[in-house]
């Protein structure tokens, strides 16, 4: 028995979310008082195995093959089976991201096991793991067990874990590179190399004071309002996805998991209920302030200052105020 | 081209949720229900290359009796035919015991592409479409952004993380998850809704498939999320809150 965590990387890089589901591996192979492996998935990957083998693990796990230089569901998920049979794990974790929502079901389902997708924390009851993770938008969280005997799959969601929390080993760890045959002829996605359309004419990376907008703006010929907000407090003007989706703001001033992350010193939240793809990309800001009518949107978890109102009534005002001020 | 669109019944967005009493689901009562709205795109995406490439769009949900309706608002904005896996335990069924059903009513026709949202807006597992692939022994690309399905071959564009697509090329028959926002949904017409009404609509029951409804990951306990922020309501008129909140953000949090 042990915990198995499956990270990822790009060309030689590892994915930002590798090092949080390494720390809730560790969490989780000290909660279930059993073994930890670490998988680094590649070609020519080596130098990452022995950056994880610098870490507390029991052991790294290396997966390299030319095969798996390009992500394909099929090639990707026949290197996990066989690693599987080889190390027998009890539990599968990886760190939820679009790959992995890609890879883990089929993988999972390939074994007819179940897979808890976003998990936001994990605890163990009777030796055995129970996941929390967000329904209804966020709105409600539950506790999730398997069925069955393992392997058990989950995902931790990105910022459940913290990267800084994982812990340097004693000594460097063993690296096990496993023996892979990949039927080249079974994968048959056929994937082009990744790129990025026009380049993002805003950065909002780097705004100090981000005024955003959520569905709650009801119509595009309200977002001037929004915009006005935004320029009386000298920052720039976001939006959740639906609002993007709708055409209403163009795409590269979208924040969340789809679009970029923020961490400004103010973010403003105008109508936007919090689901968790919006989250993700904003909750390092300073101070969030949120507007809403509902007082149940998720988005007042996390906000710091928190205005249960119709944001058409609060936004003039503001304007109005901060305007006067100057 | 024959394209099989599933689809979800769920409670309807800013719904005011209630849990049940054993603290396992919501309660239904006094609440509205709609299509996934992930689905609708991915109904409009069908729909869409059905007009382009011709063949059929068959709707297929597996839910409970209310979900019937979710089928005929298919039907309503032009889809052909409608399945209807009936059972009231795939209201809180996991995706697998979901996928199954959908897979061996799917079974049963011919399709060239199976389409899905992305993810439920209640359970949010993001996965039965590529479980359903997986059951079906087909390929599958997720978050789908544009569909080519003019050659042999599916060509399509998929979303990756923070800006980045990719191209992706699959055999026929396959499975695309659709992210919402690749299309502009059309509403169903009068005209559309009177059509649906003689559309074919076939009804199974999981023993008519010969599958069982059994869940590989149970919720033990649904409840109201902890803040995690200690969050400062600001009250009074919205020109008081609104002098409240620029003098916090001032002197409180000091970020104007």
């Amino acid at each position: 028995m042990s915990v198995l965590v499956v990270t990822e990387q790009q060309d030689g890089h590892w994915h930002r979310m590798s090092l949080e589901a390494i720390a809730a591996g560790q969490e989780a192979a000290r909660a279930l008082e059993c073994p930890f492996l670490v998988a680094v998935m590649g070609s020519n990957v080596s130098e990452l195995a022995a950056e994880v083998a610098a870490k507390r693990v029991s052991e790294v796990v290396l997966l390299d093959d030319p095969c798996l230089e390009q992500y394909t569901a099929d090639g990707f998920s026949q290197a996990l089976r066989q690693a599987i049979d080889q190390l027998q794990p009890a539990l599968v974790l990886f760190p939820h991201t679009y790959q992995v929502r890609d890879l883990a079901p089929k993988l999972a389902a390939s074994l007819g096991k179940p897979f808890v997708s976003d998990a936001i924390g994990m605890r163990v009851e009777n030796k055995r793991p129970v996941f929390v993770r967000q329904l209804f938008q966020g709105k409600l969280n539950g506790d999730v067990t398997m069925e069955d005997e393992g392997p058990h799959f989950a995902s931790v969601q990105s910022g459940a874990y913290r990267a800084d929390a994982v812990e340097d080993g004693a000594s460097t760890a063993a690296i096990r590179s496993l023996d892979l045959s990949i039927d080249a002829a079974g994968i048959r996605a056929t994937p082009q190399q990744p790129f990025r359309e026009a380049k993002d004419a805003v950065d909002l990376g780097a705004a100090e004071i981000i005024v955003s907008v959520g569905r709650g703006i009801q119509d595009p010929d309200n977002i001037p309002q929004a915009e006005a907000l935004a320029r009386a407090l000298g920052g720039e003007l976001a939006a959740s996805r639906p609002i993007c989706d709708n055409g209403w703001l163009p795409l590269d001033r979208q924040i969340g998991s789809s679009g970029q992350t923020v961490s400004p010193n103010l973010y403003l939240a105008l109508g936007i209920s919090g689901a968790i793809q919006h989250v993700v990309g904003m909750k390092g800001a300073k101070t969030i302030v949120a507007v809403n009518k509902d007082p149940g949107a998720p988005i007042f978890e996390i906000a710091d200052y928190g205005i249960v109102a119709d944001l058409f009534e609060i936004v003039p005002a503001l304007v109005e105020i901060l305007e006067a001020r100057e | 081209m024959n394209i099989l669109v599933c689809v979800k019944q769920v409670v309807a967005r800013d719904s005011v949720l209630r849990i049940d009493p054993d603290g396992k689901w919501i309660l239904d009562d006094g609440l509205t229900f709609e299509m996934n709205e992930p689905d609708t795109y991915a109904l409009e995406e069908a729909l869409r290359l059905k007009e382009k490439h011709g063949g059929e769009v068959i709707a297929v949900t597996a839910g409970p009796e209310r979900s019937a309706s979710t089928v005929r608002e298919a039907l309503a904005k032009g889809a052909d035919r409608g399945i209807h896996i009936e059972d009231e335990r795939f209201a809180e069924a996991d995706t697998f015991a979901t996928a199954q059903a959908l897979a061996a009513a799917i079974e049963k026709e011919p399709h060239d592409l199976i389409l899905t949202g992305l993810q439920s807006d209640d359970s949010g597992f993001g996965q039965t479409g590529v479980v359903l692939a997986e059951l079906l022994g087909l390929p599958h690309a997720t978050i789908i952004m544009e569909i080519d399905a003019s050659g042999n071959q599916l060509r399509c564009k998929r979303e990756l993380e923070a800006g980045w697509y990719q191209n992706v090329t699959l055999p026929k028959p396959a499975l695309l998850t659709i992210q919402s926002g690749i299309n502009k949904v059309r509403y169903a017409t009068l005209m559309g809704i009177k059509r649906a009404r003689r559309k074919p609509f076939t009804r199974y029951t999981p023993d008519d498939l010969g599958i069982a409804v059994t869940a590989r990951q149970r919720l033990q306990r649904l409840y109201q999320p902890q803040q995690t922020q200690q969050t400062e309501f600001l009250q009074g008129t919205s020109r008081e809150i609104s002098e409240q909140l620029v003098a916090k953000l001032r002197f409180e949090a000091r970020v104007l």
